[in-house]
């Protein structure tokens, strides 16, 4: 779906220890992370490739520890890698210098941060400004523009407030006002809305999409929630010990895991939430008769799929019908999960 | 306990820790026996005066080589002039020095007036009272010029000492290898006793303000180092990493991110410089800086406690205001304004203060009684007030108790047990000392404590160490047998423990020096008075951490042991003081640090040990030798130091406390 690649990355790894690099390079091949451990060393990130398109929205997805943290703080090179190569934008971000690396901060990319990383002694207004006065911009421009950034968050009236007197969802609007007041290509989330409540984090997440509809920034997103996952993702990637287990679509990641551990992590999930009709539609048989669309979820095409006759039942993406779906199997996603 | 065992199934065959040490006990006790027996060679008993090497003269020589010969003198005469303008321009504006800038001192009104708006905004009225009160009280009792000699010093040493505290913390904090190498210095230069702070600066800042500020500047130090370092170490990785990608330079990151997010830190260290600084400026009476201790010095000197009493409160009153306002700095967190609020409400106080200042400096030119009061015109009540407190030691009871304590305290038990510890020949003391720290801290303190007695031992001062030892051990001993009962009894309700840790807090604050007041004032210029002035001092931190370590006892173990049924007793004894034992030991551990700090001021009463010496020194030149003094005071405090912190994280990480 990507037509063109902003972030790459092939075989990273990302290992702790005292002399990582030394190690990487005489390590034999195929180590496991618990081998590597053994050695005194930790791998965060292991031999990840990965690649994510414009406008894509890409969430990775893993248990704590399993690295994804690690591996986005990789992308924007708050880490150095050990191996391996990151080209952003086509350029490898290993070899920019302190300076070029800042410009690249100052104007492509924005991060949201899980418990915030707002300055406390600065108000809403500073925070979100701060990216504007690190790379210089005048007084009345950055004061302009951040205050566009918080009414975008719907902080209209708290300009000047300061972050502790604000509760934790507020808190977490400015983070997202800050990260985009430079207006970056690529947005780095990490687990945005882990420390807040349920019911928060699930306003905050459509007040996500909604953003994410008016802006279609290239995105990636990190959570160990896979309802989250589900929810946002173009694609997940999912992540144990350091390495990606498996990389695709939601659907495809409910339908066909590549691992056992990721069937265990699918196991418990309302396949019919996740799988929509243009998945399950086979161009070579159309069907006949009034079409579904692609986007639809088996669980919205539920009375259809009970009541209807017909053995397949046309799927179209754009006015135009792309095939046909099987009824029985939109039936045996639908009654899998009872 | 735990450890031993351990240590005995790990290797059967080996001594453990605590049999080395008894097998050292043994030894020692074997020797003293020996001594008293008068079958102990004298070399054994002390050190023969042709092998104690002559470390003082050649001190001497090392620094007159540093001082002259590599110019140092002439550096730091240099830096002496710029200090002294500094130092005179705020002498000027306090208390109207002929100096430059050469104009009339601030009316004391309008001193007390910004005092009242400053403790108003950081702490509401109670504040505003406190500072307002505060210099009212020292203007009205006809103290104030001497309070102004004394602030005028302390308004240069404060930021001074804070701006070099502060870029060395920073400088520590990014240089790992300069951290390390200033750990070790810092903690010398926190138990050295002040003494051998003063000579050196009277040596290379001339007598007066400028050597009194340079010891008050190089005193307060360490602390804003240690607190800056530790407040950048403790910033939010996600902040920094905020910074980050916001695409700071490293200056911006320092300035913008690191300083700013460390405020509470920073501020606790300003809170404690401001508290070192009037702390050591009185103690540089003794070096002939006027001001507040200088007074007190000579009123205790001619036994006028009714004016000592009257300085001592002005002395405590301004601690207490500095400390409660700087305290609330730290806690002080930024309240945001209505949109469109207009810039006279925004800034209400700084225009508030701004027009009492100036209206006061006007009114005091018409009614000068604002401006400044004379002498007969303070409400001094100091004849009354010795009057007073003479007649209240001379009373029945008070004299009884205070002539008990004589006669049995000490005649029974300090005088026989300071003849005691010196009768121990000199190896065998070491050897008690090391089996104490191996026993306690591990090898490496026995090591330390070893090297450090043997040092001690051969600078030949033996005989006025084992008595500021004395003193030390007598004092905190008997700090605990009061202490620790008032703290256990106190931190059994929330309300005691909370009043109880305030008067513990407020009596902190207090400059050291206040403390010999009461000693003096119940016990004369006697040997008693200088354990009691030791005792009251060591107290404070004893009962305070006991308190703290009882009350920070998991709740849930409490209720396990009620649900065992426990009584209070064995409540006590079984759960509450184990737990709360490595707590305690820490304010233990303060309490004997404290008592060396206090020996060696307590040189003012007349004692015998290191902190006479180290005052003698003090008239003279005799650099070397006051740092030899110095040396041995910081080595024994070191010791124990080490020793006992030691075991307190030791015993933490076997309890599973935090460390």
């Amino acid at each position: 779906m990507a037509s063109e690649t902003v972030i790459s990355c092939k075989n990273v790894w990302k290992i702790f220890g005292s002399d990582p690099e030394k190690y990487l390079a005489q390590m034999p091949q195929g180590h496991s992370f618990d081998d590597i451990r053994a050695d005194g060393y930790i791998a965060g990130v292991k031999d990840v490739s990965l690649d994510v398109g414009r406008g894509e929205m890409l969430v990775i997805m893993g248990l704590s520890g399993s690295g994804k943290s690690t591996l986005v703080r990789c992308f924007s090179r708050l880490h150095d890698i050990t191996g391996g190569i990151i080209e952003v934008e086509g350029c490898d971000i290993m070899k920019l210098s302190e300076k070029e690396l800042i410009e690249l901060r100052r104007n492509k990319m924005g991060m949201v941060f899980q418990s915030f990383g707002l300055l406390p002694h600065r108000t809403v207004l500073e925070n979100v400004a701060f990216p504007l006065e690190m790379r210089g911009q005048d007084r009345h421009a950055r004061r302009a523009r951040a205050l566009e950034m918080v009414k975008l968050v719907g902080l209209e009236g708290r300009e000047d407030y300061f972050p502790r007197e604000l509760s934790g969802g507020q808190q977490q609007r400015v983070g997202i006002a800050r990260s985009l007041a430079i207006e970056p290509d690529i947005w780095f989330l990490d687990e945005p809305f882990s420390a807040l409540d349920p019911l928060i984090r699930r306003e905050m997440q459509d007040e996500f999409l909604r953003l994410q509809g008016l802006l279609g920034k290239t995105i990636v997103f990190i959570t160990h929630d896979f309802d989250e996952a589900l929810r946002l993702a173009d694609r997940i990637a999912i992540m144990k010990d350091g390495a990606v287990e498996q990389c695709d679509t939601p659907d495809q990641i409910v339908l066909n895991p590549a691992t056992e551990y990721v069937r265990k992590f699918t196991e418990e999930i309302d396949k019919a939430r996740v799988v929509h009709a243009g998945v399950l539609a086979k161009a070579d048989t159309p069907g006949e008769g009034e079409a579904v669309d692609a986007g639809a979820t088996v669980q919205e095409l539920a009375r259809l799929l009970v009541q209807d006759t017909r053995a397949v039942i046309p799927v179209v993406r754009a006015g135009t019908v792309i095939g046909g779906m099987n009824r029985q199997d939109g039936l045996a996603i639908l009654l899998e999960g009872s | 306990m735990a450890e031993a065992t351990a240590n005995i199934s790990a290797r059967p065959a080996a001594l453990t820790r605590s049999q080395w040490a008894l097998v050292l006990v043994v030894i020692a006790v074997v020797m003293t026996a020996l001594q008293y027996a008068g079958l102990l060679p004298a070399a054994l008993h002390r050190l023969p005066e042709y092998l104690v090497p002559p470390f003082a003269p050649m001190l001497d020589t090392v620094f007159n080589f540093v001082k002259d010969d590599l110019g140092l003198l002439a550096f730091t005469r240099f830096l002496t002039g710029l200090l002294e303008s500094v130092l005179d321009a705020s002498a000027n504006i306090l208390y109207g020095k002929r100096r430059w800038p050469n104009i009339e001192p601030i009316p004391w009104s309008a001193i007390a007036a910004i005092a009242a708006v400053i403790g108003y905004y950081l702490g509401g009225w109670r504040l505003a009272v406190l500072g307002a009160g505060t210099f009212i009280w020292t203007a009205l009792i006809g103290q104030w010029k001497i309070a102004m000699e004394t602030m005028s010093v302390i308004v240069v040493a404060a930021p001074l000492a804070f701006l070099i505290g502060i870029t060395l913390g920073i400088v520590a904090w990014r240089k790992p290898w300069f951290d390390r190498m200033i750990k070790p210095i810092l903690s010398i230069l926190q138990t050295i006793p002040f003494f051998t702070y003063l000579l050196p600066a009277v040596i290379f800042f001339k007598v007066g303000p400028t050597a009194g500020c340079v010891a008050t500047i190089v005193f307060a130090i360490p602390p804003m180092i240690l607190m800056t370092t530790l407040g950048l170490q403790k910033v939010p990785p996600e902040i920094v990493e905020a910074g980050h990608m916001s695409g700071c330079t490293r200056r911006q990151l320092l300035f913008k991110v690191y300083l700013p997010a460390a405020r509470t830190e920073i501020l606790v260290g300003v809170n404690q410089v401001i508290m070192l600084c009037l702390a050591m400026v009185v103690l540089t009476a003794f070096i002939g800086m006027p001001g507040l201790g200088a007074k007190l010095l000579a009123m205790m000197g001619s036994f006028k406690l009714g004016r000592s009493f009257e300085i001592g409160v002005t002395i405590v009153l301004l601690a207490v205001m500095l400390d409660r306002m700087s305290k609330a700095w730290v806690v002080k967190q930024p309240e945001h304004f209505e949109k469109g609020t207009s810039w006279f409400v925004r800034h209400k106080l700084f225009v508030m203060g701004a027009v009492l200042f100036v209206a006061f400096l006007l009114i005091a030119q018409v009614f000068p009684i604002l401006a400044e009061i004379g002498r007969k015109q303070n409400f001094s009540q100091g004849k009354e007030l010795d009057g007073l407190i003479k007649g209240f030691v001379a009373l029945d009871g008070v004299q009884a108790i205070t002539g008990f304590l004589r006669a049995f305290l000490n005649v029974k038990v300090l005088i026989p047990f300071r003849n005691f510890l010196l009768s121990i020949p000199t190896p065998a003391l070491i050897l008690l000392i090391t089996a104490f720290a191996l026993w306690l801290g591990g090898p490496k303190q026995a090591r330390n404590a070893l090297i450090f007695f043997c040092i001690i031992a051969l600078t030949g001062w033996w005989d006025r160490s084992v008595i500021t030892l004395y003193s030390v051990i007598s004092a905190v001993v008997l700090a605990m047998i009061l202490g620790l009962p008032m703290g256990i009894a106190a931190a059994r309700s929330e309300k005691w423990s909370r009043r109880m840790l305030l008067v513990c807090d407020t009596a902190q604050t207090f400059p050291s020096f206040v403390y010999l007041l009461p000693a003096i004032m119940l016990f004369g210029i006697t040997d008693i008075a200088v354990i009691f002035s030791i005792l009251i001092f060591a107290m404070v931190p004893l009962v305070r951490y006991t308190i703290e370590g009882l009350r920070t006892v998991p709740p849930e173990m409490i209720e396990a042991a009620d649900m065992a049924g426990a009584t209070r007793m064995q409540k006590l004894r079984h759960v509450q003081l184990p737990l709360a034992l490595p707590t305690m030991a820490i304010g233990f551990n303060q309490a004997i640090m404290f008592a060396f700090f206090m020996v060696i001021i307590a040189a003012f009463i007349g004692t015998q040990d290191l902190g006479q010496e180290l005052q003698r020194t003090l008239a003279g030149t005799d650099l070397g030798k006051n740092f030899v003094l110095g040396i041995c005071v910081a080595l024994m405090a070191l010791t124990f130091d080490m020793t006992i912190l030691k075991w307190a994280t030791d015993r933490k990480k076997v309890l599973g406390l935090e460390s």
